[in-house]
């Protein structure tokens, strides 16, 4: 039956309520395509049980003639980044290797009450700190694509980087992602396949291991838009449990998809337009125009004129919040605890937490303290939050003039693993234009646009006023209709 | 402005990570193309905006003035709350003599 693992979430859903398979066959097929499936290093833990137990369960309300549920009987991969009760959860760090959790996340939960399974926990950069996933603890998570006529590991993105190899493997139909500043779009861009980041307050980040709380955001990661929209409901809704989360209805992005943009405006922001943006993604941006226009749409320009001052000011507010966040990590409550011979409690920790934390997540700990310490907190981080503030106007005034923002993904394709890493900042700039929508909350998303000349998928994204999420799904919609992407990986794992 | 190894130290020892001479050598000056990095957000002029606060607007709500309202975060889950703690003893969390 391994056909079935070229299924995504609504062909599975579908067509296990109209009795074409079984759910068990379908967690079958995955839990068999993810034990062959090593070499992609995508998975930290499997779970092949919990998938089985979910589609039984699914089989057998199926059998009773009741509703399965918007996600009934399809598998997924879980970002380890999620509480999953009883199931190992580490962020992709040691120091947190072997916490299990005493309960379980908001989203995981919404998800498998609607009727989903667990495939496994997927890799990821430490604490969510990367963007090419070669900061995890467990290792590198190799990309399934490959440049042609080469055999060079590619980076899969990240930090969802074991969510966008595993969905681009057709290991799993999908995956949960989490975005602070790109790392559902960047990763999804990177292999082919559609993310969405929704608004800020969304999704619940109860459970979520916290990386910097204003902009975390968890979302879907799927190969097609309608396979997000159904995720996106699955996972959202107000939660008690998080203060920040949006007491709104949750909208029914699945059934208001509607790819005709007739009357609908795209602004195209001149401020992207680069140096050093790679030709083909100025390329495939202004086919991206095309398709929209073609789908009804009207381009407009819009200025966002603080752009450029995004990223840095995303790199002083998000380690400042990471500094606060991972203080939790002390070797006394959970996870490792470093405890040298005759140590105090004081050398305890510091031990604890040299040993536990890896290079980048210690950098931006380092980073975080500094700009929050005193004397340095007003230069930095008060200016870093007033920024955001004028990025978060450039949006407001942009969405004066159009319903939705067309702009690229990332401004490179994918590169080699290992080929990025001699210089923190490198790596950074790969987030150049995914961070503004997370500075601002705003509802973005990564839609596939075609291959390069190497064969690597390039993605563009569509970004949504607040609360927006239908716009943007509506037009990531237009666009997968007209790119007609289909290309895969060839399997080399 | 750029940052010392005296100060990287120091702000290793305030963030509690146990730093040896090598990592230090290789922190600073990766410490210092960051922060002259974001030097450039000095060029803004920022009067008269206010840093941000919340992203989306939001009103921090109360909840019902009930103990234990909400199950999952309510008390009397000693057990749950020590399950993974790497030294629990007699229901408590344990950690080296901080008194002489």
């Amino acid at each position: 039956m391994s056909e079935l693992t070229n299924l995504g979430v609504k062909a599975i859903r579908d067509g296990v309520a109209d009795g074409s398979f079984t759910a068990r066959e379908v967690a079958e097929a995955f839990n068999t395509a993810v034990a062959d499936a090593a070499d992609l290093n995508a998975f930290i833990v499997t779970t092949p049980d919990h998938a089985l137990a979910a589609a039984d369960a699914a089989d057998a309300q199926r059998a009773r003639g009741e509703d399965l549920g918007i996600m009934g009987g399809v598998p997924i991969g879980m970002k380890d980044l999620f509480a999953t009760k009883g199931v190992q959860t580490t962020a992709a760090s040691h120091i947190l290797e072997g916490f299990t959790p005493e309960y379980e996340s908001t989203v995981s939960q919404k998800l498998w009450d609607a009727g989903a399974g667990m495939l496994g926990k997927l890799n990821l950069d430490q604490f969510a700190m990367g963007s090419s996933n070669e900061t995890s603890y467990f290792g590198n998570v190799n990309s399934p694509w490959r440049k042609e006529g080469s055999n060079a590991a590619m980076s899969p993105g990240g930090s969802s980087g074991g969510s966008s190899s595993a969905v681009a493997a057709r290991i799993a139909p999908a995956a949960t992602g989490t975005d602070t500043g790109g790392s559902i779009r960047q990763p999804a861009a990177f292999t082919g396949i559609c993310g969405i980041k929704p608004t800020y307050g969304r999704c619940s980040r109860w459970g979520v291991v916290a990386f910097a709380s204003s902009l975390d955001q968890a979302g879907p990661m799927a190969r097609s838009v309608e396979d997000c929209a159904i995720m996106l409901e699955a996972m959202a809704g107000f939660d008690p449990k998080d203060a920040t989360s949006l007491q709104m209805d949750v909208p029914t992005w699945e059934a208001g998809l509607d790819a005709d943009l007739k009357g609908k405006k795209i602004g195209i922001p001149k401020e992207y337009r680069m140096d050093g943006t790679d030709e083909e993604i100025l390329k495939s941006w202004e086919q991206g125009k095309e398709w929209l226009r073609d789908a009804g749409a009207t381009i407009v320009d819009v200025s966002l004129p603080h752009t450029k001052y995004a990223l840095p000011a995303y790199y002083i507010v998000a380690p400042a919040e990471a500094s606060s966040n991972l203080a939790r990590y002390d070797g006394v409550r959970y996870g490792l605890r470093d405890l040298p011979d005759g140590a105090g409690l004081q050398d305890m920790y510091a031990a604890t937490r040299a040993a536990g934390f890896g290079d980048e997540v210690k950098r931006r700990i380092l980073i975080g303290t500094y700009v929050l310490s005193a004397g340095f907190y007003d230069a930095y981080y008060t200016q870093a939050q007033k920024i955001r503030t004028l990025v978060s106007q450039d949006f407001e005034q942009a969405f004066a003039q159009c319903d939705a923002i067309l702009a690229p993904t990332t401004p490179t394709a994918s590169f080699p693993l290992g080929s990025l890493n001699e210089d923190p900042l490198t790596m950074y700039l790969n987030d150049v234009f995914a961070v503004p929508a997370s500075l601002a909350g705003l509802p973005a998303m990564s839609v596939p646009a075609t291959v390069n000349a190497d064969g690597l998928p390039l993605g563009l994204q569509i970004v949504g006023k607040p609360f927006d999420e239908q716009g943007v799904l509506n037009a990531g919609l237009a666009m997968q209709q007209r790119s007609g992407f289909d290309a895969q990986p060839e399997k080399w794992w | 402005m750029s940052v010392t190894r005296e100060e990287v130290a120091k702000i290793a020892s305030l963030a509690r990570i146990k730093m040896g001479d090598a990592e230090l050598d290789t922190m600073v000056p990766e410490l210092n193309n960051i922060l002259d990095w974001v030097e450039q957000l000095g060029e803004v002029d920022c009067s008269g905006v206010e840093p941000m606060t919340a992203v989306i607007p939001n009103s921090l709500r109360l909840r019902d003035d009930v103990v234990d309202a909400i199950p999952e975060t309510a008390g009397g889950r000693r057990e749950d709350v020590l399950a993974n703690a790497p030294a629990a003893e007699h229901g408590f969390f344990g950690v080296p003599k901080v008194i002489e």
